[in-house]
């Protein structure tokens, strides 16, 4: 018996989190196949192929699953977990809407966002955002997992030569159809696999007053992000927004700027290499968790830093 | 039209939460309790679609011990019409009822009331699992629109606008449908204290978990749960130049 991992791919490549996922797959048994379902995906299915640890790619290239919804793809994932001991899917909007579906129809309760794997049956997962961690003992026969990214390290996106096997797809579901997507366009990297992120808060003040942040972000090649308060407060998008109900990042260097530091937003950045905080309340909770703190008025040390870097 | 809203009771988000020494789980005594984020926001898109025309009916329902009438009163006081409880006192955090059994006592509920779609929380701020609307759409057969940010209910389709990595993304769902709630769908009311009394006399059914024929009984075993490693005292440091200083040569993230 074998793994499988659900990728999250843009039918070209794979994305970052489908290789940490992969690494996590690693830890439970060498046979890991990829399921890569899209439309017109040829050059997804070869990266799948050439990713390190894949034994095997099954490809599905239907133009119904040029967008993936959970009622196209779940019934699909739901029948080839009958042949695996795992089934696991990062823990992306993509998983997260994706694989609980899947469950419900094999009756297994999945394993949300995991954080450590102890053994086959044994999983780490954060609850409570983040402030209590869980070790779960799954007696499912089939285990459907979602894979917290940060949480493992990725396998390299060359030096495998798996198998390619076609398998059919199900159709169109009838019950959902796609409108429209709006990407969000940006030149900066990506908050989940950023080496620096400069992410503000409810003390930025205004929508436009974030171009400070973006100045800085631009000028060292760091991601945006923002807390649950700057996104509340309509300054920022909401997949900006880091924390227990945003996104979880891990990167070298975390700047807070205008970040009081609520609970559930530390949880999202707690696994940062270095923290850095800068905020006016000498007082903010965000100075506790900050390797360096510096009580400044944001609008003077903002455009100072962005001047010396 | 009929909405179905599934609500949680949870600690309060504000709540600094301890751990227990035994490790055997999250301590509940004596802390506020409150309607679950999502779930609000639920709630009140529901009762926004009603003072709009578009819905006739509000139905909140819950699974908990029968404190979580408190919960059900607060969605009723914030417009919702009636009430169902489905106790039960097993935990509902961990290692108790799980998502998977949540969704199936719904689907008993959705069967009894045909409501035309279901709107909930996409995830409780307790275990955080982020499951149970696509399960209920999976064991319903039921279109799914999880991580919204708008909702337009037209006569046989809901326009579902979601929040996903990179963007957003519009599906048109057709009715009967599941649908889970982001942050920025709206921002919820605080109920009017004349509303809160009025709730009190709102019909309030109580189902008990034994009655439905469900097997409840956990999948995941909770082995311990343990507080998360502490992170290390950082410095304060007195300007932008000291702040560089140690980026570069200290921490060395910066070069």
């Amino acid at each position: 018996m074998s793994v499988l991992v659900i990728a999250e791919h843009n039918n070209k490549r794979l994305k970052a989190v489908t290789l940490n996922t992969i690494g996590a797959a690693k830890q439970l048994d060498n046979d890991i196949h990829i399921l890569v379902a899209g439309s017109s995906c040829n050059s997804a299915v070869e990266s799948a192929a050439k990713t390190e640890n894949i034994t095997k790619v099954l490809k599905i290239n239907s133009k119904e699953l040029s967008h993936v919804t959970a009622e196209n793809i779940a019934p699909i994932i739901a029948d080839l977990a009958k042949n695996y001991t795992h089934v696991l899917a990062p823990a992306s909007t993509f998983g997260k809407n994706i694989l609980p579906h899947a469950a419900a129809l094999l009756d297994v309760q999945q394993i949300s966002d995991i954080s450590a794997i102890i053994d086959n049956d044994t999983f780490e997962r954060p609850v409570y955002a983040g402030n209590a961690i869980a070790t779960v003992k799954s007696s499912d026969d089939i285990k459907l997992i979602t894979v917290r990214s940060i949480a493992f390290e990725p396998s390299s996106n060359e030096g495998g030569n798996a198998h390619i096997e076609n398998i059919p797809s199900k159709g169109k579901s009838k019950l959902s159809s796609f409108v429209a997507l709006r990407e969000t366009i940006s030149d900066r990297p990506e908050l989940t696999s950023a080496k620096i992120i400069i992410a503000g808060g409810r003390g930025i003040g205004s929508a436009s007053n974030f171009a400070l942040i973006e100045k800085l972000a631009n000028k060292i090649g760091a991601a945006v992000g923002a807390s649950r308060a700057a996104v509340d407060a309509g300054y920022i998008p909401n997949d900006c927004q880091i924390g227990q109900t945003g996104k979880i990042v891990a990167p070298d260097l975390y700047i807070a700027i205008g970040i009081s530091g609520a609970i559930q937003h530390l949880t999202g950045i707690k696994d940062s290499k270095i923290i850095v905080a800068i905020n006016n309340d000498e007082n903010a909770p965000i100075f506790q968790v900050a390797d360096y703190g510096l009580v400044a008025d944001l609008f003077d040390a903002v455009p100072e830093l962005e001047n010396k870097l | 039209m009929k909405i179905l809203v599934p609500i949680k009771r949870v600690i309060d988000y504000n709540v600094k939460i301890h751990v227990k020494a035994d490790e055997t789980g999250v301590d509940l005594a004596n802390v506020k309790m409150s309607l679950n984020p999502f779930d609000e926001i639920a709630v009140e898109e529901a009762v926004r679609l009603k003072e709009a025309g578009k819905t006739s009916e509000i139905i909140v329902v819950s699974i908990g011990s029968e404190k979580a009438q408190e919960q059900i009163r607060t969605a009723i006081a914030m417009g919702a019409d009636r009430g169902i409880l489905v106790q039960t006192d097993d935990p509902i955090d961990l290692g108790g009822i799980e998502p998977l059994a949540v969704a199936k006592i719904l689907k008993i509920l959705v069967e009894k009331e045909n409501p035309d779609f279901v709107l909930m929380g996409k995830q409780s701020i307790d275990d955080d699992s982020n499951q149970t609307g696509q399960m209920l759409s999976a064991l319903l057969g039921w279109a799914q629109g999880t991580f919204a940010s708008a909702i337009e209910v037209n006569n046989k389709s809901i326009i579902v606008t979601r929040e996903i990595d990179g963007g957003r993304e519009t599906l048109k769902l057709k009715m009967p449908a599941v649908i889970t709630t982001d942050l920025r769908l709206n921002e919820p009311r605080y109920a009017k204290l004349s509303d809160i009394i009025k709730a009190k006399k709102k019909e309030l059914e109580i189902i008990s978990i034994n009655t439905l024929d469900i097997d409840c009984s956990p999948r995941l075993k909770i082995i311990k749960v343990t507080e998360p490693p502490a992170r290390q005292n950082g410095i304060k440091v007195s300007n932008v130049d000291e702040l560089i200083d140690k980026l570069k040569n200290e921490a060395k993230v910066l070069s």
